[in-house]
């Protein structure tokens, strides 16, 4: 009880502080963002006093073997965030097509892309990776989540980040930093929630009742491990003043740009791919019920990606200012990552070795199958993109955005919604999803959503860049860059439907999670009619692979 | 480890004996098609590095066996391109911009190279089609402020319009009428309703029998006094349909009002005399081009070169 007590005076003398810092601010965001810090801190003081029911563990947590509570707020976090980083999506698509719809100054498509971005990214993604490697870490290590109220803390103080961001990017505060907008005191939140999480995970992995770490927590703990070191790297900065907002890089000129760039593509490598590869590993062979395809592959895809990854970002900064020599680093190197990428995409979808006909019943292993045929899209476009030829091409066109979207709608989408179909039922000890069917429809618009989208955005990404190139017979060029722009319009309007079929696709995930949650069963005629031939489903023989 | 291994009934293959949460791993060897892909992509990434500059050393990187550069490259081409425009470039410094016309070769590649520096420059203003917008010039039609002639459009695009900086630019100033106070109100409504008059945009009336009478003593001087404008003072023409801030009575009014004086900047000033020359060409091309006139030539730029075209008021009021 003393300890209690004494943790929630902690509480709100750190809100004590927050709100003197707010007093003393030099700019007005910075006041909000401090305000925000005491109403959290006061939240928490009150929410450790044990002033609010739900966040309390139920029995069932207290006596069960593992400890849910926060992977199931995580798969909710996850839905929530999802949705709005989606609309906002689609706002900003629809802000290109048509720009009278950007509305000054909160809402333009400037404040709001990094909104999207880090919605997607962090607050979906994150959730994502927070709650799944929770659950995974417990059961494939038999043992209960270490430091229960750290992982709490690490649940809530990750929320606080994203509000702080969120809020940040609509009032108009950024490092304009790609994928890393926040300002210093945000940073400096998220590095303390990092380590925490960082600890919780590290040490349930060193308490597991089991001779081996699964491969699914090597690739959490690279993912842990390294956007930590990308993180501190990437955001060290010099503030203004410890009272405002502003702050300036620790580096300059190109090696700025390269940090940001090193960091930028390694957010893309350990958070959504090492991260979700880690999903993979867990879900995929959970939901078909069949042996990883091969260890060998995994120890091999494993090491050589993370050690070829955090060596391809000068790829992003092909024809700058970048020395010639750090471009065909990048270049190679993103080149050699082709291989140690699909290796995941193999031992995914051969883990259906002798399952495939799931693939035809059951609608969530269709949408894992999805999303690693989209990973394995997308980690051979990457490469491409990366050979300077290509890159002089599809460089600063919407094709870069196009080979973004196929990844993050359908490997990192994909594989997150399957992963959630999977965890719903199993978190709130229901017998089913409500709608199978629900999850089905979900499927076909997601894929047609993403199909309209990555089409529409390649062949505007390549008719960009060769217009952009065009020369006439005497040596000019040939369009004027509003030319260009308005030769996107038809391809914006295209993305806009993609988009939307994308969303509408989430919106009945949102219902289904919410109804199974509540314990509904929707009353629906089984997804196949056709009886089940075993003999007609023969599994392949393994030879034909190897 | 070992312990759990057993053979896996649907792929004939052997576990490696681990499991967790009930997941277990085969030991299927590495598909051999993969490791020969990682492999090449490594043979690749060597032989690129050889061949290019990649190591970095204490000294600088590795030149590879190249020894080539980006900067290089660059400056390769832009040598080439430039020597294959060498000629052409000469001839266009050489030629007097009014002579253009009689090199067709010469006025062909003027326009072309025009069309491209007008979609780099001046797209912002006057519009990717150069059909402007209100307070900036179409240039596609026959109606002229200054002039269509290729000498008269050198020298606005060189000097620019009410720009400052530049002593030879083109100055000439409409008047504030009402906001300084130069003609009531209820004259301005009549002055408007007469000029809408000579444009058949409206018919004739009380009012703007009452304008011509103001017209004919305050307007004339630059507008002329059947309203077909001057050049010489960038006065425009009043007679036809076409407008640079409106012909519609409330935006007459506004400019009678508050007067009008748009601004562009003098591009000799950034781009050299072959390029201003080009971008002459080619919106002299763009449907509105007149003839050059010897004739004319005296007058017109003997006014412009001393800078002191007769402008009615103070020249900084449009700044």
């Amino acid at each position: 009880m003393e300890a209690i007590f004494v943790r929630s005076l902690a509480w709100v003398a750190l809100a004590a502080i927050a709100l003197l810092m707010a007093a003393g601010a030099h700019d007005g965001a910075f006041a909000v963002h401090m305000t925000i810090f005491a109403i959290a801190g006061l939240i928490a003081a009150f929410a450790g006093a044990q002033g609010i029911a739900i966040l309390r563990p139920t029995a069932r947590d207290l006596a069960g073997r593992y400890d849910d509570q926060v992977v199931r707020w995580g798969v909710i976090a996850t839905v929530f965030w999802g949705m709005v980083g989606f609309l906002v999506g689609l706002v900003i698509a629809t802000q290109l097509a048509f720009p009278l719809l950007n509305f000054e100054p909160y809402l333009n498509f400037g404040r709001l892309r990094p909104l999207h971005t880090s919605a997607v990214i962090f607050a979906f993604g994150g959730n994502a990776l927070l709650a799944t490697s929770f659950y995974v870490v417990q059961r494939t290590g038999r043992v209960r989540l270490a430091f229960p109220s750290l992982a709490r803390f690490v649940f809530w103080g990750y929320q606080l980040f994203i509000i702080l961001a969120a809020t940040g990017y609509v009032l108009g505060v950024t490092e304009a930093r790609e994928y890393a907008e926040p300002e210093w005191y945000v940073d400096l939140w998220l590095t303390v929630v990092w380590v925490a999480y960082a600890a919780v995970f590290i040490a349930t992995v060193v308490r597991r009742r089991e001779p081996h770490i699964y491969v699914a927590n090597w690739f959490y703990l690279a993912f842990i491990i390294t956007i930590a070191v990308l993180h501190i790297v990437n955001n060290l900065a010099v503030p203004v003043s410890f009272l405002g907002s502003k702050s300036y890089s620790a580096f300059a000129g190109v090696q700025d740009a390269l940090t940001q760039w090193w960091y930028g593509h390694n957010a893309v490598g350990f958070f959504l791919t090492a991260g979700f590869l880690a999903m993979m590993y867990y879900f995929v062979p959970k939901q078909a019920e069949r042996p990883v395809y091969s260890y060998r592959l995994s120890i091999v895809h494993f090491w050589s990606l993370i050690f070829l990854y955090i060596w391809a970002g000068p790829h992003h900064l092909h024809y700058t200012a970048l020395p010639d020599w750090a471009q065909t680093l990048g270049m190679v190197f993103s080149v050699m990552l082709w291989m140690p990428s699909w290796g995941g995409m193999i031992n995914g979808l051969m883990t259906l070795n002798g399952a495939w006909d799931k693939i035809r019943t059951d609608p969530i292993i269709r949408m894992m199958v999805a999303a690693l045929a989209f990973y394995g899209m997308s980690t051979f476009e990457g490469p491409m993109m990366s050979v300077k030829t290509v890159n002089s091409l599809s460089h600063y066109t919407n094709w870069t955005i196009g080979h973004v979207h196929s990844g993050a709608l359908g490997w990192n989408g994909m594989i997150t919604f399957a992963a959630i179909y999977y965890l719903v039922p199993r978190l709130w000890h229901r017998e089913r999803l409500y709608s199978l069917r629900f999850v089905n429809w979900h499927f076909w618009l997601a894929v047609v959503g993403i199909a309209l989208y990555a089409s529409s955005m390649w062949v505007a990404g390549i008719t960009q860049g060769l217009m952009w190139r065009e020369y006439g017979a005497d040596g000019y060029l040939v369009y004027s860059f509003a030319d260009v722009v308005k030769a996107m319009h038809p391809y914006y309007v295209m993305r806009i439907g993609g988009g939307l079929l994308y969303f509408v696709g989430a919106i009945l995930m949102v219902w289904n999670v919410w109804a199974t949650i509540l314990g509904k069963q929707r009353r629906e005629a089984p997804l196949h009619q056709a009886a089940y031939d075993a003999a007609a489903d023969r599994p392949l023989p393994a030879k034909v692979e190897g | 480890m070992g312990e759990g291994k057993h053979i896996d009934p649907a792929t004939g293959t052997e576990t490696v004996g681990h499991e967790w949460d009930g997941i277990e791993e085969l030991d299927t060897p590495m598909p051999r098609w993969w490791l020969l892909t990682l492999y090449a992509t490594i043979v690749f990434a060597i032989g690129y590095t050889i061949y290019y500059p990649a190591w970095p050393m204490i000294g600088g990187a590795t030149a590879g066996l190249s020894h080539w550069s980006s900067r290089d490259q660059l400056s390769a081409e832009m040598k080439s391109e430039s020597a294959r425009r060498k000629p052409l470039m000469l001839a266009l410094a050489q030629i007097p911009v009014e002579r253009l016309p009689d090199d067709s070769k010469l006025m062909h590649a003027a326009i072309q190279g025009g069309a491209a520096a007008f979609r780099v420059n001046c797209v912002q203003c006057h519009g990717s089609g150069a059909a402007g917008g209100k307070g900036y010039a179409n240039l596609n039609d026959d109606d002229w402020l200054w002039g269509g002639d290729l000498k008269t459009i050198y020298q606005t695009i060189d000097h620019g319009v009410r720009f400052a900086p530049d002593p030879a630019t083109r100055v000439s100033q409409m008047p504030a009428f009402g906001r300084d106070g130069l003609l009531p109100p209820a004259q301005i409504g009549d002055v408007a309703a007469y000029v809408m008059t000579l444009s058949g945009a409206a018919r004739p009336g009380a009012s703007a029998a009452r304008g011509s009478l103001v017209f004919a003593a305050t307007c004339a001087a630059c507008h002329g006094a059947d309203g077909k404008g001057n050049r010489l003072l960038g006065a425009p023409n009043l007679t036809d349909r076409i407008w640079l801030y409106g012909g519609d009575r409330e935006t007459i009014v506004e400019t009678l009002t508050n007067g009008r004086g748009g601004v562009m900047p003098a591009w000799g000033g950034r781009l050299d005399p072959a390029t201003v020359k080009m971008l002459a060409a080619y919106v002299h091309s763009l449907g509105g081009g007149e003839k050059f006139v010897p004739d004319a030539e005296p007058q017109g730029e003997a006014q412009a070169e001393a800078g002191k075209v007769p402008a009615p008021v103070k020249q900084n009021a449009s700044r």
